[in-house]
């Protein structure tokens, strides 16, 4: 009768944790409410932990493991530098799928006559596998420890693991309809569980920095799936739920991505740009260099100024430059906005983060749908290191790879500056006749170094 | 069988609500959210929590999974609340 009211217990605090979680996540969605949201699906969280603690097997592990992953969870939390939370969300993102990934593997002896749990188990293996290996992998990445790319030779090996690890799952799904197997089932287990873990890195090891917003997005939704998953195995509703949401959440975060990319999903993972994007566009012209002195006399005489920042400006650090040339011109009487590309920078609002990071009133922040109709009205567009969310080519060449992708039509202000370090190409790999046209002026260097010149101009 | 078919249930309109819920989001949301998202997500810990410890390799993989699913979760949690910390409107 006890153990009956336990989980009677359970099962209650389960509901009011999922009522938290949907609450949170919704609240999540609003400027003004999301911190409380996230403190509120924290508390769901808290509840769910300790009602489940209450009848744990061997307390030594459990309060071991759970101090010592909140120990490092904190630490890094705490420590990790805003310019680098893209990769440090691929990373928690890949812890959790490892845990499900055990936790299904643990699950697999208690699999016995049950033939849909044994389903379950192997694809659960799967998902929380490759979100795992794939997550280090986009880590690595976006932390720019790992170079390899596209048509590298270990990334086509990797390639084919993905795809052997693919046919793994239906040779595990037939084989208890077998008799008797050529091998120890276990053998075969394991041989499984390795092709999963290489199958994730060769997942993402193709794939392009530019199109990084969308992998996370995605491994973020699996991560999800993977913890659902479990909950089915477990037979367990908050998991279920819980995972559920995330999934979703994921998952429209990753078609948003895409869909600013004007791309399939199916092309950015597996296509990527085309390699022949050796764009013709011959009649370029030449580039026209300015210096800090000349842009600030342009700038001081602006009515209207709009700042496009991409992946250049997060390189540099240069975000707090950024508003303090932006409150600058504002006391000059300068209307001031932000212009921020979906794709900007390595994840979903990278670019937000960093303004955020550095005191930027979000209300300034606008998208190109509302930019783009007003930009004949702005003077100067200052773009600091933002290159293919700004290439006209995807509004004027039907030839170009990036075509039909939404940009920010920067070159319809009445000046552009371009920030740059070099004139090498974004990672479209498409030359961008931005810098050619007419009322584009470039000014070479590296941001933080630019814009501090342009903030010390205003102040002499 | 008959308790797949609830869970199933379950599933189905979790992720429906999930859809509906998320559908509108102002980008200046997107890293919070995905970061918030994925805090949720180590509810794993839940599920890692009540594995089976009958064998020292059980044992071992329930203690794994619990580490990291309890990094996914505190880090996660902190980090989220440290970036919405810094969203401000003036």
């Amino acid at each position: 009768m006890e153990n009956f009211d336990i989980t009677l217990l359970q099962n209650i605090a389960y509901i009011f944790a999922a009522i938290l979680f949907i609450t949170g996540i919704k609240m999540l969605g609003k400027e003004v409410t999301a911190q409380k949201g996230n403190v509120i699906s924290a508390i769901g969280m808290f509840i769910a932990i300790i009602v489940t603690a209450i009848n744990i097997v061997n307390p030594f592990v459990v309060l071991g493991g759970i101090l010592l992953g909140a120990f490092i969870g904190s630490v890094i939390a705490v420590k990790v530098k805003m310019t680098s939370i893209p990769e440090m969300v691929a990373l928690f993102n890949g812890f959790g799928g490892l845990a499900t990934f055990f936790i299904a593997w643990s699950e697999m002896s208690n699999t016995n006559d049950n033939l849909f749990q044994y389903l379950l188990v192997i694809l659960t293996i799967y998902i929380g596998g490759v979100t795992f290996s794939g997550s280090l992998i986009a880590f690595g990445k976006l932390s720019e420890r790992l170079k390899i790319g596209k048509g590298h030779l270990l990334t086509n090996l990797f390639i084919s693991i993905f795809y052997i690890s693919l046919v793994s799952i239906l040779v595990m799904l037939v084989l208890p309809m077998i008799g008797s197997l050529p091998l120890n089932f276990e053998i075969i287990f394991y041989v499984y569980l390795a092709l999963v873990m290489l199958g994730g890195v060769g997942f993402v090891l193709p794939i392009g920095g530019g199109d990084m917003p969308v992998v996370i997005s995605l491994l973020n939704s699996l991560s999800g799936i993977a913890a659902a998953f479990a909950g089915l195995i477990l037979v367990n509703n908050v998991l279920i739920v819980a995972g559920s949401l995330v999934g979703a959440s994921g998952l429209i975060l990753t078609i948003i991505m895409a869909k600013a990319m004007n791309r399939t999903i199916g092309n950015i993972l597996f296509v990527g740009y085309a390699a022949s994007a050796a764009s013709s566009s011959s009649e370029q012209g030449e580039v026209k260099p300015i210096n800090a002195e000349d842009a600030f006399l342009i700038l001081e005489n602006a009515s209207s100024v709009l700042i496009v920042p991409g992946y250049g400006m997060a390189v540099a650090q240069a975000q707090h430059v950024v508003r303090e040339l932006g409150e600058l011109l504002e006391e000059n009487g300068t209307d001031v906005k932000y212009g921020i590309h979906p794709v900007a920078g390595r994840m979903p609002g990278h670019m937000n983060v960093l303004l955020a990071e550095a005191n930027v009133s979000y209300d300034l922040l606008a998208e190109p749908d509302d930019v783009n109709p007003m930009m004949d009205t702005v003077d100067v567009a200052i773009v600091i290191g933002a290159n293919d969310v700004v290439n006209p080519s995807a509004t004027e060449e039907p030839g170009s790879p990036i075509y039909g992708m939404p940009i920010l039509e920067v070159a319809n202000a009445r000046t552009v500056f371009v920030l740059k370090r070099s004139m090498s190409s974004g990672f479209a790999g498409v030359q961008n006749p931005l810098f050619f046209k007419e009322n584009t002026r470039m000014l070479f260097g590296d941001a933080k170094e630019s814009i501090s010149g342009l903030v010390s101009e205003f102040k002499d | 069988m008959e308790i797949y078919i609830l869970l199933g249930f379950v599933l189905i309109l979790s992720i429906y609500l999930g859809l509906e819920l998320i559908s509108k989001v102002p980008s200046t949301l997107h890293t919070p959210l995905m970061s918030g998202a994925n805090a949720i997500s180590g509810i794993a810990l839940v599920g890692a929590l009540t594995l089976t410890q009958d064998t020292f390799l059980q044992t071992v993989i329930a203690f794994l999974a619990i580490t990291f699913a309890s990094i996914n979760v505190f880090g996660g949690y902190l980090v989220t609340n440290r970036m919405l910390s810094m969203f401000k409107k003036k």
